[in-house]
């Protein structure tokens, strides 16, 4: 099979690669996908929770290269956006963007979960800080 | 050293330069048809086909009368399986295979059963051998045809033919194997061995693609087929059809190259496989091989890298041709069937890469090889949550995956 050019720069040069601290209070993690699937994502982003914007982003990717172009890919996009702008990432965005082939569109989709996921980690975390704040003011 | 390096010689081989040679004056200057009774230009290319026919029965210990001529293995395949379904009906109607066959025989057996036929699929054991216990007990008055391979084309191992040969005699049962990847690389004698019909392909032990026989036993027993193609009658009328002479001059001539040269070839390949194989499991951890590794081709190393996926492995070597049982690179999106019947699991039939090393690899080859993949493998596990996570002491087994 024949790679796009995007896919291959970014499977050769993968960009931010690596792992934020899942344990702190603004890192969302996202983990999606199954080894006996071929192909298991993590991402994560940090959030600055004054603005809400998307200071950093990373990955990891077990699957095929456009799996690793797609993840590579997203944690580009999502740095500076606000967590609202980030979920409005399609997977359609991430197909035109690398020309993935119809056979590798579920890469694509899982990149999305995996956006879907991280953010909804990172939310689920604040509400549980929020809540605890308000518990501690009474 | 030149590059790209084709490491993928279970797939297919290129035609040894020796074997081109003798074919080429079969195109032009010897065209008759074998079948011509008339005329010198029939009679010199039906000499080349029975010499050729000699050169193949010389190399399985059979006699010529004993070679049908095909279009390659998946027809021989298809001529032994459906010929002795049709010619021994009357008999019975069962045969017995296993799961990690070729498709030419896995699917040639589901459309048999579409027609009446019980097949058995015999499971194997995690080293690919099939258990012969099982198959003892697998047959039953109605069997008629018992069907394993001689060496598997993905893993290579090597099955234990002579005891399921005497198994099947014991029994009154056929004994056909498929044998494209063994025939020109390890020892095969249909005597020794006890087998009743073998398919053989050309372009697996350098000879051209586009022929291949298959032999037939004509004594002790004397096994019949019934003809699959309608035609002139050709092969003793076990299969009809116009001679590939140029084909079958090419695969006479690699029949006999390889016997000449097997046992020293086999030390070569052997060499090879166990550098390959020392360097990757001394430098890389986590990496197992797929199939048991003292019933094996010389020339095969299959072997997964765990937490690495085969397709972007691929995609990190695309200066080496070799294969991999990763889902991605396969047509139907499964993973290698033959792992998964070793029972290791779907992640590791992910991740694995099929080596075949042929005549014409080098040692520099090999190293270059194995360096390459050390290199790609270790990038790709700082890539992989599930190396990390493995490294952080998580049981991946354990974890619940939000599988889509």
């Amino acid at each position: 099979m024949a790679y796009s050019d995007k896919v291959l720069d970014h499977y050769n040069r993968p960009r931010n690669v690596g792992s934020l601290d899942k344990n702190s209070h603004d890192v969302g993690t996202g983990m999606v996908g199954a080894p006996e699937c071929g192909d298991v994502m993590k991402l994560q982003v940090k959030v600055n929770p004054e603005t809400g914007i998307i200071e950093d982003a990373k990955f990891k990717t077990f699957g095929c290269g456009s799996a690793i172009a797609s993840s590579s890919l997203a944690t580009e996009w999502l740095k500076g956006k606000t967590v609202d702008q980030a979920l409005e990432i399609k997977n359609t965005d991430i197909v035109n963007e690398l020309s993935l082939p119809p056979v590798k569109i579920h890469c694509s989709v899982l990149a999305e979960d995996a956006i879907k996921a991280a953010i909804g980690d990172y939310k689920k975390k604040q509400q549980v800080t929020a809540k605890a704040e308000t518990v501690a003011v009474q | 050293m030149k590059l790209p390096i084709y490491m993928d010689n279970h797939a297919t081989t290129p035609t040894d330069p020796r074997v081109f040679d003798a074919m080429k004056p079969y195109f032009t200057d010897v065209f008759g048809n074998a079948a011509s009774r008339n005329h010198s230009f029939g009679w010199e290319a039906e000499e080349a086909v029975e010499k050729a026919r000699k050169q193949i029965a010389d190399l399985i210990g059979a006699t010529p009368k004993e070679i049908v001529f095909t279009s390659g293995a998946t027809e021989s395949n298809n001529l032994a399986l459906k010929g002795i379904a049709e010619m021994y009906a009357e008999r019975g109607n069962h045969i017995i295979t296993q799961v990690i066959e070729h498709k030419a025989v896995l699917d040639t057996c589901k459309r048999l059963e579409k027609n009446g036929v019980r097949i058995t699929y015999l499971p194997v054991r995690q080293d690919g051998l099939i258990d012969l216990d099982q198959l003892r007990a697998a047959i039953t008055d109605k069997t008629i045809l018992i069907s394993i391979m001689y060496a598997n084309n993905e893993i290579g191992v090597v099955q234990p033919v002579k005891d399921i040969a005497k198994i099947a005699k014991e029994r009154g049962v056929l004994f056909h194997t498929d044998a494209v990847q063994a025939v020109g690389k390890i020892p095969v004698n249909v005597i020794a061995d006890g087998i009743d019909v073998l398919s053989l392909s050309g372009h697996k032990l350098y000879g051209p693609k586009g022929v291949g026989a298959l032999y037939v036993r004509r004594r002790n027993p004397r096994v019949q087929i019934t003809a699959q193609m309608d035609g002139g009658g050709h092969e003793r009328g076990m299969r009809s059809g116009t001679l590939n002479v140029p084909g079958i001059v090419g695969l006479g001539a690699a029949c006999e190259i390889a016997r000449r040269e097997m046992a020293e070839e086999t030390k070569r390949l052997s060499f090879l496989r166990d550098k390959l194989q020392d360097k990757l499991t001394q430098e890389l951890d986590e990496v197992y091989i797929n199939g048991s590794l003292e019933h094996r081709l010389p020339n095969n190393l299959n072997i997964s890298f765990a937490y690495v996926e085969g397709e972007s492995l691929l995609m990190g070597i695309n200066d080496i041709a070799v294969s991999s049982g990763s889902a991605c690179t396969s047509a139907t999106l499964e993973p290698s069937y033959v792992l998964k019947a070793l029972g290791a699991g779907d992640d590791l039939a992910h991740s694995s890469i099929r080596f075949g090393i042929g005549r014409f690899n080098t040692e520099e080859e090999v190293d270059y090889v194995a360096d390459k993949v050390i290199d790609v493998v270790r990038k790709l596990r700082e890539l992989s949550p599930l190396y990390e996570m493995a490294k952080e002491g998580v049981d991946l087994s354990k974890v619940v995956w939000a599988a889509h």
